[in-house]
């Protein structure tokens, strides 16, 4: 307990206090989290525009033996884009995880904002199945919304027909329209996306950005995001974080491309006059090496 | 005469609208074999509760409440299975019932009414606590639904989103103790996880809500008890079988229901 008050003083001599510690080495939870769902959330506003939401100081996780975060850091502010990309097996899902308070982490400390309103859009959901649930019914979960309210929240991600839909039926892409209303009808202070832009095409991660982008205008919403893709993630985030394990390279979109560390990672050498090439297959290839044709 | 068949049924319909609820929670989150544990519990309780020479009920509530906290305990062992641990309680507290039971010089127990259910047994005290109990577990899930719907649907999504997945976990345990604890003189320690699991796996094809498959599973269940109890009653069956094949009569019709609505499509 004492290690966890040192870690926030040390965190109260870095910002402005608005932080409290909660993971600190192998500790068990601290108990400060006793607010039950969302009755506590703060007001909108009512935190400073440059307030931090998510602090993670030399976080690292283990899994068996394996390495898979080594020494992270990172800090989400109020009101900022951050596109965290890397190769598979990078560790991305891992740290988002760890920030999220659902891993352990096996040192290093995070530290959340107290009550901090996150809405979260994991790459992979596991729905319980047996638990029969509309649409509706799953957006009321979030909160007292009324029709009209979730029926707005829905039209703005073009999911409007969905509302009545048993939700264990419907597809993948209309899942994370739904997914994306709720967080809508949420009003988080930061939005987690684990990869969202899977399986989509150009347009398709268009239009959701250009959302995001207004969420963030509307609600002042931090929105931290995985993603592969490289030239989409350039033009709409703030600061991109290339993770490999630990972050290779960090900063404004810009700055990453030309960074060696990051170049390197994607096998593109510096100073060879390279640009970035457009790839527009109409296939790719399976592990195997197999050429599967798109849709 | 009469009141002997009025305090079971009012006890056994109160249980019965309490178990709907709860007894989706069972099936939701896969809580059919804990709830099984600790009904076999229940004849440890008893032992307990002749040795200690206290109240039954408050035996088996202790005994519930111990194997509860046991497995709560054991919770993040890896090394066995779930299923491993609950069948080690299970049957560890039902050995250690019966033979504590085997000290008690002069006392017999009716191991059928413990097993099978006793309807003769109840009387207003028992229908008085039981109403009491029904109404703590009944409000507590009432209160606490939308938080509990949100854990059984997605725990991961329920914990970033603030909710504290463990304490609504232990809740549905300590709720489910106790209503195993007070429907042990109805239904009998064997066939309880039955009067759980059932109804709200007949009201599983005919809910598109969580609220509508709680409420059918209500209803199917208080069909069945009051049923049973009259079919036990009328015809000198044992209670808690009578009310349990009533309960699977309705599952079966169901299941018939769904199958002929499909091929219709």
């Amino acid at each position: 307990m004492h290690g966890a008050f040192n870690g926030l003083s040390l965190l109260k001599n870095k910002k402005d206090g608005v932080l409290c510690p909660i993971y600190s080495g192998t500790k068990t939870l601290p108990s400060f989290s006793t607010a039950l769902g969302q009755e506590t959330l703060l007001i909108q506003g009512a935190t400073p525009s440059d307030a931090c939401l998510i602090s993670a100081d030399k976080i690292t996780y283990q899994f068996v033996d394996k390495l898979i975060l080594d020494a992270v850091s990172l800090d989400i502010h109020a009101n900022e884009i951050i596109t965290l990309i890397g190769p598979n097996g990078a560790g991305k899902s891992t740290l988002i995880k760890c920030l999220l308070g659902l891993l352990p982490v096996a040192s290093g400390e995070v530290s959340r904002k107290t009550a901090l309103n996150i809405a979260y859009i994991p790459q992979k959901t596991y729905l319980n199945p047996s638990i029969p649930i509309r649409v509706e019914g799953f957006l009321g979960l979030a909160g007292d919304f009324t029709e009209a309210e979730m029926l707005a929240a829905l039209t703005r991600v073009g999911a409007e027909k969905l509302l009545q839909s048993d939700l264990h039926k419907v597809s993948g892409g209309e899942f994370q329209r739904v997914m994306l209303a709720r967080a809508i009808l949420r009003k988080p202070e930061l939005l987690v996306l684990d990869e969202p832009t899977q399986g989509m095409d150009v347009a398709g991660q268009q239009s959701l950005y250009a959302l995001l982008n207004e969420l963030r205008e509307e609600l002042g919403s931090a929105i931290l995001m995985v993603s592969h893709d490289l030239h989409l993630v350039m033009s709409n985030t703030d600061r991109v974080i290339c993770l490999n394990q630990h972050v290779c390279c960090s900063g404004h979109p810009e700055s990453v491309s030309t960074d060696p560390a990051y170049l390197q990672l994607f096998g593109i050498k510096e100073g060879d006059g390279l640009a970035v090439y457009e790839h527009h297959h109409d296939h790719h290839h399976d592990a195997s090496g197999n050429i599967v044709q798109d849709d | 005469m009469i009141e002997l068949l009025l305090f079971p049924l009012i006890a056994g319909c109160l249980i019965a609208m309490v178990s709907g609820p709860l007894g989706c929670f069972v099936t939701w989150n896969r809580m059919a074999y804990f709830s099984d544990t600790l009904a076999h519990s229940a004849l440890m309780g008893v032992s307990f509760a002749l040795l200690l020479s206290m109240n039954t009920t408050a035996g088996i509530l202790l005994a519930c409440f111990i194997i509860a906290f046991a497995l709560l305990m054991f919770r993040d062992n890896n090394l066995l299975p779930r299923d491993t641990l609950l069948g080690i309680f299970a049957h560890g507290s039902l050995a250690m019932g019966i033979v504590f039971a085997s000290f008690i010089k002069g006392m017999q127990i009716d191991l059928m009414a413990f097993l099978f259910g006793d309807i003769l047994s109840v009387n207003k005290t028992d229908v008085l606590s039981i109403t009491i109990v029904c109404l703590v577990i009944g409000s507590l899930l009432f209160s606490h639904w939308q938080k509990l719907i949100s854990v059984s649907l997605d725990a991961e999504l329920a914990q970033v989103e603030g909710i504290q997945v463990q304490r609504y976990r232990q809740l549905l345990m300590l709720l489910l103790a106790g209503l195993i604890a007070f429907s042990i003189k109805i239904i009998g320690v064997l066939l309880i996880g039955a009067l759980l699991i059932i109804p709200a796996a007949a009201a599983r094809v005919h809910a598109h809500s969580p609220e509508r498959m709680a409420l059918v599973a209500s209803l199917v269940a208080l069909f069945s008890v009051a049923t049973g109890l009259l079919l036990s009653w009328f015809l000198d069956t044992p209670a808690g079988p009578s009310i349990v094949l009533m309960s699977f009569s309705l599952f079966i019709f169901s299941s018939l229901i769904s199958a002929a609505k499909n091929r219709a499509h």
